[in-house]
């Protein structure tokens, strides 16, 4: 399956458009990786945990944005755009969205 | 003991705080040089004349990066005045030089990377806990070409 955040996928026509896919999930991290985090606070710095919690995510709601483009018969999702947004402390919410085209 | 306890975080906060900042500046200025030959552009199209494209695919990278103690309370005095709040102005810098890397480093094959896009956002914002921190995720279309 082809994605891309441009308007066409470069290289290829696309023949039918399917419609607007989206994908979202809303994931935490256990309570070990929220104290770590607190403490990382003090010193500053990358905090590890929620950045792997963010890659998983937005993995997670790309697979489900491709499941559902798969199912409505098209093999590419282009402008794909990402949205993030808190829903609770430690929380996050990412929101993946495109539109599912047939190309050739 | 509570002025112990603030002192000491202060501290903490400052030293490690300043020593992991120059650290981080110190990577990400080496390897934007070493990235540097992968033109990016924020532009919906490729830059320039290229062969024609093999393969296109969507890239991302993200990173999550905190504040120490010591620059949050400077923070918080400077609210008080008002102006540049420097502290926070390299935590985001740092963040999303980090992230558009991040996303550079995961196509360093690619003839050119279009449509950059780059999200910010703060994930823990508690009500009571100000947590400084931010959290950015670049993204773009990595188009490999076919070789002359």
């Amino acid at each position: 399956m082809f994605m891309t955040n441009t308007e066409e996928v470069p290289g290829k026509i696309i023949r039918v458009c399917k419609g607007v896919v989206s994908g979202s999930t809303v994931r935490a991290k256990h309570a070990g990786r929220d104290l770590m985090a607190s403490v990382k606070n003090i010193f500053g710095g990358e905090l590890a945990g929620y950045t792997e919690l963010l890659s998983e995510s937005r993995d997670e709601a790309i697979g489900r944005m491709q499941e559902q483009a798969r199912q409505m018969g098209a093999n590419a999702v282009v402008n794909v755009r990402f949205s993030t947004s808190s829903v609770a402390a430690g929380a996050a919410e990412i929101y993946v969205y495109g539109t599912a085209v047939v190309v050739e | 003991m509570e002025l112990l306890i603030f002192i000491t975080l202060m501290a903490s906060g400052y030293f490690v705080g300043s020593w992991a900042e120059r650290n981080h500046y110190r990577s990400i200025v080496k390897r934007e040089e070493e990235t540097l030959f992968l033109p990016t552009t924020t532009a919906k199209h490729p830059m320039g004349v290229l062969p024609p494209v093999r393969e296109s695919r969507l890239v991302s990278g993200s990173v999550v990066i905190s504040v120490d103690y010591f620059k949050r309370v400077l923070a918080g005095l400077r609210t008080l005045f008002g102006g540049r709040v420097s502290s926070y102005e390299t935590l985001v810098d740092r963040a999303r030089r980090e992230a558009v890397l991040r996303m550079k480093e995961q196509c360093l094959g690619a003839s050119q990377l279009i449509n950059v896009r780059i999200e910010t956002s703060s994930i823990s914002k508690g009500a009571k806990e100000q947590i400084g921190s931010v959290e950015v995720l670049a993204y773009g279309t990595a188009i490999y070409c076919q070789a002359e």
